[in-house]
C-alpha cells in the first residue's frame, strides 16, 4: 500500500493537495501546526493509488510518496 | 518500500518558505530544484533573484543565488554568465521586476541574445509592496493603486512578455506555461529545463513565462485565486510554445 508523508510543520493548508487527488485521500485535519495552519493528513490512504498529483501541486514541497 | 517522490536537494531541508499559503512561487522554485537536481547541475548554478517577493526565495534555496537591484536581474544575469560561461547562469523575477522597472533590462538581453534563461514568474500584480497594479494586471482587476480596477483610458493594457519579446530576432526559446493543474505543473517543469538545455548548448536567450496567482493580493483563498487562473488569467495569457528556435 502507498505511504504518503506530509511534514506537517510545512503545510500551509492551501489546499492544492486535496482539491487535485482523484482519489480523495487527503483532507485538511483539525490539528494546527506552529504556525497556526490546520495541516493537511492523509485520511483515506487506502484509495491512494500512488500518482503523486498531490506532492506535484505542494508548493512547500511538503509531500513525500512511497509505493 | 521505495520513495517515488522525494522534497528535492535545491531547498533546503530546515526551512519553511516565508511565502502565503497557496503562492506558486514556492512551486516555481520547487520546480527549478528537481530540474537543477535531475541536471546534476547544483554546482554549476547562479541564480540570479530579482527584487520583491522572489527575493524571499534567498533563505529558501540551497544552491548559490544573487540578489540583483530591482529590474536589473538580466543585466547582473549578463554579466555573470560572461565573466564565468561555464556557469548555468538564469534569472528568477516576478511581474514588476521584469515588465515594468526591468524592461530596458529585459529587451536589452533579449535583443542580443545574451545566453541566460530567464524564469518570469507572472501573477498580474506587485506582491510584497502591498498589491499595486503592474503591468500585466488584467483589465477591470483591482489593485491598491487602481481601487476600481485597471481601465483603458488610465491604465492601459495589459502586457504580453512572450509575444512582445516574440519581435525580437535574437531570442532561441519562449515559452508561457502555469501551474494551475498537475499537468500544467509537469509541463512547466519540462521548460524551465529546456531552457536550461538551450543554455548549456549555447543557443542563447531562452525565456519561461509561468501564469501564477497571489491568493493574498487577489484577495482570494488559494482554491478561489485557482480559479480565477483559469478563468481570467489563461484567457489573458494563453498557454504555449511561442517560440523554438530549434523547431525553426
Amino acid at each position: 500500500m502507498p505511504k504518503v508523508e506530509i511534514a506537517s510543520e510545512s503545510c500551509k493548508s492551501c489546499g492544492y493537495c486535496v482539491r487535485f487527488c482523484p482519489k480523495e485521500v487527503l483532507s485538511v485535519g483539525e490539528r494546527v501546526n506552529s504556525k497556526g495552519y490546520e495541516y493537511v493528513v492523509p485520511r483515506n490512504i487506502d484509495a491512494c493509488v500512488a500518482c503523486k498529483m498531490c506532492a506535484v501541486m505542494c508548493p512547500e514541497a511538503a509531500i513525500e510518496i512511497y509505493k | 518500500m521505495e520513495k517515488i517522490y522525494s522534497r528535492t536537494k535545491g531547498l533546503r531541508a530546515d526551512v519553511v518558505g516565508g511565502f502565503c499559503p497557496g503562492c506558486m512561487h514556492s512551486t516555481v522554485m520547487k520546480l527549478i530544484g528537481e530540474v537543477l537536481e535531475e541536471m546534476n547541475l547544483f554546482e554549476r548554478a547562479a541564480c540570479v533573484l530579482g527584487i520583491g517577493c522572489c527575493g524571499l526565495h534567498m533563505d529558501y534555496m540551497s544552491f548559490d543565488n544573487i540578489t540583483s537591484p530591482h529590474g536589473r536581474a538580466c543585466a547582473v544575469a549578463t554579466g555573470i554568465k560572461r565573466s564565468s560561461p561555464d556557469s548555468l547562469v538564469f534569472t528568477y523575477q516576478g511581474d514588476g521586476d521584469f515588465a515594468a522597472i526591468g524592461l530596458g533590462e529585459s529587451m536589452s538581453a533579449a535583443n542580443r541574445g545574451e545566453n541566460i534563461s530567464v524564469i518570469f514568474v507572472n501573477n498580474g500584480i506587485y506582491g510584497m509592496t502591498g498589491g499595486q497594479m503592474a503591468p500585466t494586471t488584467l483589465m477591470g482587476m483591482r489593485a491598491s493603486t487602481a481601487p476600481a480596477g485597471r481601465t483603458a483610458k488610465e491604465h492601459g493594457y495589459p502586457m504580453h512578455m512572450c509575444e512582445i519579446l516574440n519581435q525580437l530576432t535574437a531570442p532561441a526559446y519562449i515559452e508561457r506555461t502555469s501551474c494551475n493543474t498537475p499537468q500544467n505543473t509537469l509541463k512547466t517543469k519540462k521548460a524551465i529545463a529546456k531552457a536550461f538545455q538551450n543554455q548549456l548548448e549555447g543557443k542563447g536567450f531562452s525565456m519561461v513565462e509561468i501564469v501564477t496567482s497571489c491568493p493574498t493580493n487577489w484577495g482570494m483563498d488559494a482554491l478561489g485565486a485557482l480559479e480565477y487562473i483559469n478563468e481570467k488569467m489563461l484567457a489573458e495569457f494563453p498557454l504555449g510554445v511561442i517560440r523554438d528556435a530549434r523547431e525553426g
